[in-house]
């Protein structure tokens, strides 16, 4: 076995332990390289099924081509979908320029944590391929996210399967044992376990798996034809692209094998303050 | 490759894992510099370990306190270091990390020499599964690299692991903080002929294929979906070990079920007629059996231990004790089942082999040789058999609190009764019409109700009165009187010789079941000791048990009705909890 199929495979047995043991599951998909991949290791999991809901954080403020993939590949793949978002705080005018963390805590944390939860309203995507108001919204007691232990420090602290408490925080120094594929599977009422299958993956890993299984990835990865691509997205205002002519994946592969810069670089909230990721992780952000 | 870095707090884990990265250049530019900034802001000495505290909390204290990931890349493969906290409080932390790890780096403090967690560590990678590991002797600086005392701690050592099965690769002399013996050969130790670290961890193996061993695969779960559009049941699971093939006889334990692998499934990927251990793949059978989460997938020989009693070894993490009489849950492969505490041989401190503790529970940081008790029969191997079916975890309220391996089945008062079923089945000739056929022609599976009680409660009017109303309403129910089996089948037994008169009540059971039938019994002749050997001759279809009179102390019947019911109010209540539990239709 390959490094690659070895990874591929603990992934499929983690995504099969969290169906197994999570009434309410549910997996966060933001539409980028990671967590397309993850969707892509549920169908491998489930024989071409996703039998769980997807659920996407909308800021609005993504980058336009974002939204219309993410339902297109929706309706191809017959996936369940949900939205979110902090309506309040758009009603109110938020945006980046009252500070990024700010910005990041009202429309990913805040949205995030009260979709997860079921107590803001939701949109879930019909039969018909539209979407509508969410009738009966429960808390997910189970979420899986594509989180990688390499994208930063923080992450590297996490478990396969991470309790988080009532408030959906993260309590680094108290998480439990996990060990021989033996996962947090017991957990008090109100508390929500989140499920990391891809966290032994590298950012070269996930790239050569899309290029092995040519999952259709959004094409802002690639050269926009100025010489430009995006190497971590996000929203348009705080990422930036990178100075790139990768035009397919087996380039993207070349160049990153190559380079020494940091993977969220581009990612303007990361440098705000030295801790600004784990602050926001503890608060229960992906 | 995942390796880990255990030893004692402030051996200087962090350091040598700091250093590894700056002397292999794998650090993204301009991390080293951002560090040595953060440290002149805080008023800090630069230390290479502040490169893997990205944590406040971590920098705060000075100590790792969980196992970080570090993804590292050597000119021969790429490896992800566990760097594991050393202090005891986080012990749970450092079993984590090293539970994930292939190969582990002990590090030992020169001037501290061995100290308790260096033996303590020791004990749990051992225990733990890992077998290639180097020992670090770390700032050689501080004693001068002095040969005649690295020989000293290098030789205590050494027998120390001698002692819990390990034998290093190399005891290397070291200093972190200064690289000496890092990535590059020390000056300082022209007496050491040996690797330098890097050199050490570029030479451990890679584990062994799994694939020649004995077929193991614990089944995760059954999906009604196949990728194909049919409603063929696909068994879900990882080949933990062995090979598996279409067209190999499979047994699942147990249950003692046995089938043909009809096909391997795999989606968006090429068809196979083998897989190899390691592969997370669906299985589909020549005929539908009913298999659930926990049964182990094997070849009918070379099959899994079946039992109630494991002789284990056991690390406890648990804030509270292992105590006996309570109720834990126990993990093993992908079965979960209750499990109690029966009997400890000795509880020992990790830290001095020697040191055996007298004492009725397992506290915190103990390690411990005792026999547990499952609620439910299941199947596992002996960790010498079979590491990964051979491991368990203790899971007490939400958390895992414990772990450990296990060395041997313990026989219970039915094993040799289970033996002799489970070769009865793996040779039961079947028909063409399986369980799952007959149950659907039926309408209702096969069930055991066995009614218990003093002589004279009543049991006979509710068994008669239970067939037919069952039989009226078109289900295929049989009164199984005692009696009938002792004047015929019997006929040849003395009435002392109990064994057998159980013995056979179950086995004529078993055949009334095979046919599909919901089989009401009812005898004297059986008492509550009874009860488990007809579950064990019956086994895995359920047996419910409906006790009239008063409660048994230790008993637990799906049922119980004081003494004077009224005959009809038995029969609805036991024909509803039947519905309840999936054992009749709905609308029966």
């Amino acid at each position: 076995m390959t490094p690659l199929e070895a990874l591929e495979e603990q992934s499929i047995y983690i995504f099969r332990e969290a169906y197994k043991h999570f009434r309410q599951l549910c997996m966060l998909w933001s539409i980028g390289k990671d967590s397309t991949v993850l969707l892509w290791l549920a169908r491998k999991a489930f024989f071409g099924h996703v039998p769980f809901p997807l659920v996407h954080i909308d800021t609005s403020y993504k980058v336009p081509s974002m939204i219309r993939y993410r339902d297109d590949l929706a309706r191809r793949w017959k996936l369940q979908m949900i939205v979110g978002q902090n309506r309040d705080a758009l009603a109110q005018g938020m945006n980046h320029t009252r500070g990024r963390l700010t910005c990041c805590r009202a429309l990913k944390t805040d949205a995030l944590r009260h979709t997860l939860d079921g107590s803001w309203p939701r949109l879930r995507m019909g039969p018909d391929g539209n979407y509508r108001e969410e009738e009966k919204r429960e808390a997910f007691t189970g979420v899986i996210v594509g989180a990688r232990a390499d994208e930063e420090g923080s992450r590297s602290k996490e478990r396969y399967f991470s309790p988080r408490d009532h408030a959906g925080d993260w309590d680094v120094s108290e998480q439990p044992p996990e060990l021989w594929n033996q996962f947090k599977t017991d957990f008090a009422p109100g508390t929500h376990v989140r499920i990391h299958p891809l966290l032994d993956w590298t950012e070269i890993n996930i790239w050569e798996y899309i290029e092995r299984e040519r999952i259709p990835i959004i094409d802002i990865y690639f050269d926009d034809g100025t010489g430009h691509r995006y190497r971590s997205i996000g929203c348009e205002c705080c990422t930036t692209k990178i100075a790139s002519t990768a035009r397919d994946t087996a380039e993207i592969l070349v160049e990153l094998r190559r380079t020494n810069v940091p993977e969220r670089a581009g990612r303007a909230q990361d440098q705000e303050d030295t801790y600004a990721m784990e602050k926001l992780r503890r608060e229960g952000y992906m | 490759m995942q390796i880990v870095i255990v030893g004692h707090v402030d051996h200087g884990k962090s350091t040598l894992v700091g250093r590894l990265l700056a002397d292999t250049g794998v650090l993204g530019d301009g991390k080293l510099e951002k560090v040595r900034a953060t440290c002149e802001r805080q008023g800090k000495v630069f230390e290479y370990a502040f490169l893997l505290d990205a944590l406040e909390a971590e920098q705060d204290q000075g100590i790792t306190i969980d196992a970080a990931r570090v993804f590292f890349r050597t000119a021969l493969r790429d490896y992800i270091i566990i760097d594991a906290p050393g202090h005891i409080e986080f012990l749970k932390n450092m079993v984590t990390g090293a539970a994930r790890a292939e190969a582990a780096v002990l590090l030992i403090d020169a001037k501290e020499g061995v100290r308790e967690n260096s033996r303590r560590h020791g004990y749990l990678l051992s225990m733990l599964g890992i077998r290639q590991v180097a020992v670090v002797v770390n700032k050689m600086d501080l004693v001068d690299f002095d040969r005649a005392h690295f020989d000293g701690i290098a030789a205590e050592y050494r027998a120390f692991l001698a002692d819990v099965g390990i034998r290093p690769a190399h005891v290397i002399p070291m200093a972190a903080r200064s690289g000496d013996n890092v990535a590059t050969r020390s000056n300082a130790t022209p007496w050491y002929d040996g690797p330098t670290v890097l050199e050490a961890v570029d030479g451990f193996a890679k584990l062994p294929s799994r694939a020649s061993a004995a077929l193991r695969m614990p089944v995760q779960d059954v999906y009604k979906w196949g990728h194909r559009g049919d409603d063929a049941r696909v068994i879900a699971g990882r080949v933990e070990s062995g090979t598996l093939r279409v067209g190999d006889r499979v047994l699942f334990s147990p249950s003692n079920k046995t089938a043909t692998v009809a096909s391997i499934e795999r989606w968006a990927a090429p068809e196979e007629q083998s897989v190899e251990a390691g592969r997370s793949i669906g299985v589909t059978l020549d005929q539908q059996i009913y298999v659930e989460r926990g049964e182990v997938l094997s070849h009918l020989q070379d099959a899994p231990e079946v039992g109630t009693r494991l002789r284990v070894n056991l690390f406890w993490l648990g804030k509270r004790p292992m105590e006996r009489g309570r109720a834990y849950k126990l993990k093993l492969g992908t079965a979960a089942t209750e499990v109690r505490l029966h009997e400890i041989h000795r509880v020992l401190d990790a830290s001095d082999l020697q040191a055996r503790i007298d004492k009725p529970q397992v506290d915190r940081h103990d390690v411990a040789d005792v026999v547990l008790v499952t609620r439910h029969t299941i199947a596992f191997d002996r960790s010498a058999d079979n590491e990964i079916t051979g491991r368990f975890v203790i899971v007490d309220g939400y958390d895992i609190a414990g772990g450990g391996i296990v060395r041997e089945l313990v026989p219970d008062e039915h094993h040799d009764l289970r033996m002799q079923s489970r070769l009865r089945d793996i040779e039961w000739v079947r028909g063409d019409i399986t369980p799952g056929q007959r149950a659907e022609l039926n309408g209702h599976p096969a069930t055991l109700v066995m009614l218990t009680g003093e002589h004279g409660v009543g049991k006979h009017a509710v068994a008669r009165a239970l067939e037919a109303h069952l039989v009226k309403r078109g289900h295929h129910a049989y009164l199984l009187d005692g009696k009938n089996v002792f004047l015929g089948v019997d006929a040849d037994l003395a009435l002392d010789d109990r064994d057998e008169l159980v013995r056979r009540f179950g086995e004529v059971a078993h055949l009334l079941l095979d046919a599909g039938l919901l089989v009401i019994s009812t005898t004297n002749v059986i008492g509550l000791a009874d009860h488990r050997v007809i579950e064990t001759l019956v086994a895995p279809r359920p047996v419910f048990t409906v006790h009239l009179g008063a409660p048994v102390p230790g008993d637990a019947p799906g049922l119980n009705y004081p003494a004077g019911t009224a005959v009809e109010g038995t029969v609805e209540g036991i024909v509803e909890e039947l519905r309840r539990r999936g054992r009749l239709r709905r609308d029966a």
